[in-house]
């Protein structure tokens, strides 16, 4: 991460259009720039509802609760609390992230009270039977991915970066991502997601940013449609709250067994 | 009169809770139940239908920020038949207290130890439920005193239990039973102080990068009896369980390799007539988004053994279990666990599929099935031999 905040602070002090820079270069400025101003929040805690759409929309719903931790010079770790359906109420995910070398992940199931460690591989998988893959919605790290910029272009009338993301961490579903970075708060506006056989296969857009501790933005709703099923989630994200004082004894097995 | 010190334990807890201005929240399930077995029993009052009932709703208040916590969960099943299974207990009645590194709770709670699929051996602390299921993954509340500790080398547990729990084993009306009826009224005990005995364990566990370690010892009684054929009524032969005290040490480790996972769980267990050891180890491997589907197919192998060999307890002395588990990653969260466990020497295998799937937003439909075929005479699976079973039950959630 320190490695990371010196280029990113040089890379500040030069302008995006010096002759020299390629696409690359350019995207990965960019994504740590992005990174860079979402970096020292400590903790967050929120409150997410899923709304699962099928192709006739019907419609079923999804509780949890996030709770995540910044870890300097490494991914963050997170908690998720499952209040429902009824009955996986009280299962709950742990994981910690990481840049390169796996994810480590626990599952705790409320029934037989078992910590089970589980196959971080599971990547592309559907989380909670939603149009989010587990790696949507795990925490973006710069490594992860390289970059490259497009373009530039506007979403709704606001400028953007057009950036293609290529995952590479291993068992990704996709060959790329391409993201419509907000320019002014380096926030995505909308991700266009292309699937292993390079067809578009789903596209998320992101509305309802609201700043907190004039600093950090958070959509409120995100809205995610798989174009080759016909199936849409929309996660509403609330109650954000930050710097609570969460720490390490908040994320490890033992916490686990006392969340509900 | 255990019913009653629970009741005691209950109203002052709630008392508490009542006056701390706090209000809980309700959850849980009740099902109903339907199972048929294959075979009509050659045993005058078995039945080949039993239908039953059963309720567990859970009571849970926190207070301090979720640093103080009280959990109240009831169980209660009503079989048609068989009177052994008909039964109430107290899953969960604690209260438990967080502060930084430190854990400590009190009263009647459930803990799981290991990492294997196929059995438990190293989870000791709860008494199985037996007569909810043949699988033996149900258990009882134990009644505890427990601290935790968590520090960079790891989170230490220490268990008091004051009191012991019997296994519960199916009446005489009910099916999937030892050919002799377990008298549950009179158990013995080795020790002197009998269920009041206070048993003792602690455990630490660990995760480093990719390994999950536990290490634990149990000193008290145990929870698997052995059987002492009774015949002073000639007409009414029964099974008397008899309890010893034991020194357990357990050993759990799983290894998570990018799909592989490597599980292995050992004890060692001196008291129960000889000193023995047994060991399951194997591995699980998944297909996650199988042909860029949605669908997980997960294979486990597992190897169980016991090193008393035909005298052991168990009927897995020298076995294998092979498994595919099946997820749909669905709306409906559609799962299903195919399994077969087969001695090793002998022709015995028990061939199960568990399968599940929500219906709407609260309802759940389990089907269960488990046969019980070439079940050899002198294995201590003979009296299942007949008890084939297909089982549905439906469960709604609140």
């Amino acid at each position: 991460m320190k490695k990371w905040l010196l280029f990113a602070s040089l890379s500040v002090l030069l302008p995006f259009n010096v002759f020299a820079e390629t696409a690359e270069e350019k995207g990965l400025a960019i994504a740590i720039e992005a990174d860079k101003r979402n970096a020292g929040w400590k903790d967050q805690s929120a409150s997410l509802r899923m709304v699962l759409r099928n192709r006739h929309g019907q419609e079923s719903v999804r509780k949890n609760r996030n709770k995540t931790l910044e870890v300097d010079g490494d991914g963050d770790k997170s908690l998720i609390v499952f209040d429902s359906p009824a009955d996986v109420k009280g299962t709950a995910f742990l994981s910690f992230s990481h840049a390169i070398k796996a994810d480590e992940q626990w599952l705790y199931l409320p029934a037989l009270k078992r910590v089970k460690r589980i196959s971080s591989s599971n990547k592309s998988g559907p989380f909670m039977g939603s149009e989010f893959a587990y790696e949507d919605i795990s925490s973006q790290e710069v490594e992860k991915f390289k970059y490259k910029y497009i373009r530039d272009d506007e979403v709704d009338g606001r400028p953007a970066y057009v950036i293609e993301y290529y995952p590479q961490y291993k068992h990704s579903g996709y060959t790329k991502q391409v993201t419509w970075m907000d320019k002014k708060i380096y926030r995505p506006l909308k991700s266009e997601f292309y699937d292993r056989k390079k067809s578009l296969l789903k596209s998320l857009t992101y509305h309802d940013y609201k700043q907190y501790l004039n600093k950090y933005w958070r959509s409120g709703r995100l809205e995610m449609v798989n174009h080759q099923t016909g199936k849409s989630t929309t996660l509403y994200w609330d109650k954000y709250e930050f710097q609570t004082g969460l720490n390490d004894r908040d994320f490890n097995k033992n916490s686990l067994k006392r969340v509900r | 009169m255990l019913n009653k010190k629970y009741g005691i334990f209950a109203a002052c807890l709630f008392t508490f809770a009542g006056n701390s201005g706090y209000s809980g929240e309700w959850s849980g399930f009740v099902s109903g139940e339907l199972r048929a077995y294959g075979h009509e029993s050659d045993q005058a009052d078995q039945e080949q239908y039993y239908a039953s009932l059963a309720a567990q709703p859970e009571y849970y208040l926190d207070w301090s920020g979720g640093e103080q916590q009280l959990v109240f969960t009831p169980f209660l099943r009503i079989d048609q038949h068989d009177d052994e299974r008909t039964h109430f207990d107290v899953r969960e009645l604690y209260w438990a207290i967080n502060k930084n590194a430190l854990d400590l709770r009190i009263g009647i709670r459930k803990v799981f130890w290991g990492v294997t699929e196929s059995q438990h051996l190293v989870d000791i602390i709860n008494q199985t439920d037996l007569v909810e299921s043949p699988d033996g993954e149900e258990k009882l509340g134990q009644p505890m005193f427990n601290f935790s500790y968590v520090s960079d080398w790891g989170t230490m547990d220490v268990f008091v239990m004051p009191y012991f729990r019997e296994r519960t084993f199916a009446g005489k009306a009910g099916r999937l039973r030892t050919p002799l009826v377990v008298d549950t009224d009179n158990a013995q005990y080795e020790s002197s102080d009998e269920e009041n005995n206070i048993d003792l364990a602690i455990a630490w566990e660990h995760s480093v990068g990719d390994w999950d370690l536990g290490l634990n010892h149990f000193s008290g009684t145990s929870r698997d009896p052995r059987f002492i054929p009774d015949f002073s009524q000639p007409q009414n032969p029964k099974f008397i369980p008899y309890y010893d005290l034991i020194e357990q040490t357990g050993i759990s480790v799983q290894a998570t390799k990018d799909r592989w996972l490597w599980k292995f769980e050992g004890i060692r267990r001196d008291g129960q007539e000889i000193l023995y050891h047994a060991l399951t180890a194997g591995l699980e491997y998944t297909f996650f988004a199988l042909n860029d589907s949605a669908l997980d197919l997960g294979i486990v192998a597992e190897y169980l053994y016991d090193d008393r060999g035909s005298d052991a307890l168990t009927p897995f002395e020298d076995d294998v279990f092979l498994g595919v588990r099946l997820a749909m990653n669905d709306e409906q969260s559609t799962e299903a666990l195919f399994g077969v466990i087969k001695d090793v020497n002998e022709t015995s295998s028990i061939y199960s599929v568990e399968a599940s799937r929500r219906i709407g937003d609260s309802w759940k439909l389990n089907v269960e099935a488990r046969l019980y075929q070439r079940i050899a005479n002198d294995s201590l699976l003979a009296s299942f031999a007949n008890d084939d079973y297909v089982q549905i039950e439906m469960a709604y959630y609140f």
